[in-house]
């Protein structure tokens, strides 16, 4: 697609590392450290649909983290639109949080509870200081995810799982982002729910122009929505390429194991699925 | 071994007060049988398992019958239900961690379990769980016996309630969800290694799941339920080859597999439109009325199961294919 031409990514890490210490095994014992991401480079140009697969453990949300500014990383650089993150001044940072919105697995426990749908869709706003018509805005975006406007004075409870992360991808769009992070955003919905999400990122992604990060470990969730997927292990990103390619040639270990491990029907009917 | 099914769910409702989550069930498992239950949230599936299990929270109450072994598993005491779970039915839960005794370690509990229903000394007990751990390719079975079950992975654990479930060398296993909290990688290994076990002891299985793919790795016969109903039934093949009611039609369309998308296309998958109901409001007549392109005014009326090689209950459905390769 168009997305290698533009240039500058709009978002990118640089030979990142991510270290965590553990706890104490003894009382005076030194705290021993995990390496959950060595060397990582990553990056997704304007309007282009990226793809972070891998099993769990393999760093998947801790790039997630890095990517969002939420940790910084031990070792390697965070860029937005070519700015080192962990440098921006005040103003810099306030765009940033505004221009990259993330949506989580559990739109459950990512709403709260006790706030009407409607101002919960307002609190980036709020919390961004960003100056529009709030009232406008709500409407946009609510039809932008296919939702009527009798959803803002209720509560979270009384919606599906479905129309909720309807409502968190709502929330995400409102401050005008740039880019979209989707932590397993289909894999705690109901099955027939799932297609209706994913068509909406992809709706989203190409009538926005948005970014989408979609971090998933099933592989086709991927493949149908993005068209560059990096597949992590062990805290490396082993290879990064066209969905179509990774399925029909995997190269690195991890993705063979990742395009091995998909069942499907036809392979089950045909009695093959288990070999 | 007689013709008589190995478990007989006859008109199972399941209910709360005023909420009916199974609304009639009817469900037939014969010796050796692998028959899959596919549904999604609030289908009822997994109250229909809890059901047959006797395992129902309080509050919940049944209505009809649940033939097993000669009995009518609703009408049994608790004590005799004791004895058969584990003996000659067993279950495996979607989360191990939750259904495994953290206090206890995990060769303990399958000795347990052994020497509950045999007359198997402490020895034997202990040789058997070793071999069992073997089975199940848990590495280094010796120490593994001795492990509590936070120390194990999700995979171990999943093996370990296996191996428990197939101790006793059960009828009939029922397994929910299985695989659902497990990585990717590793639910084909959980599955294989279920697979080879049921095959190993002749056991029936009872495999329930939102999963169509791994009905048709793992099963001969599948019913799809939707709002507390069976809504279409039959030998997997049939089914999910040429599914005959709209639901299992959609679910099949709407999954992103390797074969039906077209990568890197601006293609949309099919998709189910509204909402999966809740209890509350599930809709009269036909439950999938709401979201279903073919429904009519007919369908305020619930339709019944029919058909021959694979029945289908909708007053719409799709035609049965004419050459019906019957098995």
């Amino acid at each position: 697609m168009s997305a290698e031409t533009h240039g500058v990514p709009i978002i990118a890490a640089s030979g990142v590392c991510q270290e965590y210490k553990l706890a104490r095994r003894t009382l005076l014992g030194r705290r021993e450290r995990l390496a959950a991401l060595q060397d990582v480079s990553f990056h997704a140009m304007p309007g282009e649909a990226v793809g972070v697969v891998g099993e769990s453990g393999s760093g998947k949300s801790t790039l997630t983290r890095l990517l969002v500014g939420q940790e910084r990383p031990t070792a390697g650089v965070m860029e937005h639109e070519g700015r080192d993150l962990w440098s921006l001044d005040r103003d810099g940072r306030q765009e940033f949080r505004r221009s990259v919105q993330v949506v989580l697995q559990n739109p459950r426990s990512s709403l709260d509870p006790r706030m009407r749908v409607g101002s919960s869709l307002l609190q980036p706003l709020r919390a961004l200081h960003v100056e529009v018509d709030m009232a406008a805005r709500v409407r946009e975006v609510l039809e932008q995810v296919g939702l009527g406007t009798d959803v803002l004075s209720k509560y979270p409870h009384e919606f599906s799982g479905g129309q909720l992360q309807r409502i968190a991808i709502a929330r995400a769009l409102m401050p005008h982002p740039k880019v979209v992070i989707a932590d397993e955003p289909v894999s705690a919905l109901d099955v027939s729910i799932q297609a209706q999400v994913l068509n909406l990122l992809k709706d989203l992604v190409t009538e926005l122009g948005l970014t989408l990060v979609l971090i998933a470990h099933d592989l086709s969730v991927v493949a149908y929505t993005t068209s560059r997927v990096a597949v992590m292990s062990g805290g490396r990103i082993v290879e990064t390429g066209r969905p179509a390619d990774l399925f029909h040639h995997p190269t690195a270990e991890a993705t063979q194991a990742l395009v091995d491990a998909v069942l499907t029907v036809e392979n089950g009917l045909a009695g093959k699925a288990l070999r | 071994m007689t013709d008589q099914p190995v478990l007989d769910v006859r008109g199972l409702v399941v209910r709360r007060d005023d909420l009916v989550a199974v609304r009639g069930v009817d469900i037939q498992v014969r010796a050796g049988q692998r028959v899959g239950l596919v549904g999604e949230s609030g289908a009822g599936k997994s109250l229909t398992a809890l059901a047959v299990m006797g395992l129902l929270q309080l509050g919940w109450t049944t209505e009809g019958q649940v033939l097993h072994d000669g009995v009518d598993l609703t009408r049994i005491s608790d004590r005799a239900f004791s004895s058969r779970r584990g003996r000659t039915l067993s279950m495996i839960f979607q989360d191990p961690l939750s259904a495994l005794n953290p206090t206890q370690r995990v060769g303990a509990q399958i000795t347990g379990v052994v020497r509950r229903h045999t007359e198997a000394s402490r020895d034997d007990a202990r040789a058997q769980a070793l071999e069992l751990f073997t089975q199940m390719h848990l590495p280094r079975p010796e120490q593994m016996l001795r492990a509590y079950p936070h120390e194990l992975s999700g995979g171990q654990r999943q093996r370990v309630m296996i191996a428990m479930a197939m101790a006793c060398y059960p009828q009939l296993i029922i397994a929910d969800e299985p695989t659902t909290a497990l990585d990717v990688t590793v639910q084909k290994q959980v599955l294989r290694l279920l697979d080879a076990a049921v095959q190993d002891r002749g056991s029936a299985l009872l495999l329930i799941t939102h999963d169509l793919s791994v009905i048709a790795a793992m099963c001969d016969h599948v019913l799809v339920m939707y709002g507390g109903r069976v809504v279409e039934e039959g030998p997997v093949r049939e089914v999910l080859r040429s599914p005959r009611h709209p639901y299992t039609k959609g679910l099949l369309e709407s999954q992103p597999t390797l074969d039906n998308i077209e990568l890197e296309g601006t293609a949309r998958l099919p998709s189910i439109r509204g909402n999966v109901p809740s209890l509350h409001d599930m809709p009269t007549g036909c439950a999938f009325r709401t979201r279903c392109d073919r429904a009519t005014a007919q369908c305020e009326v619930v339709p019944v199961l029919e058909g021959d090689a694979s029945r289908a209950a909708c007053w719409h459905p799709e035609p049965a294919l004419s050459q019906a390769g019957r098995s």
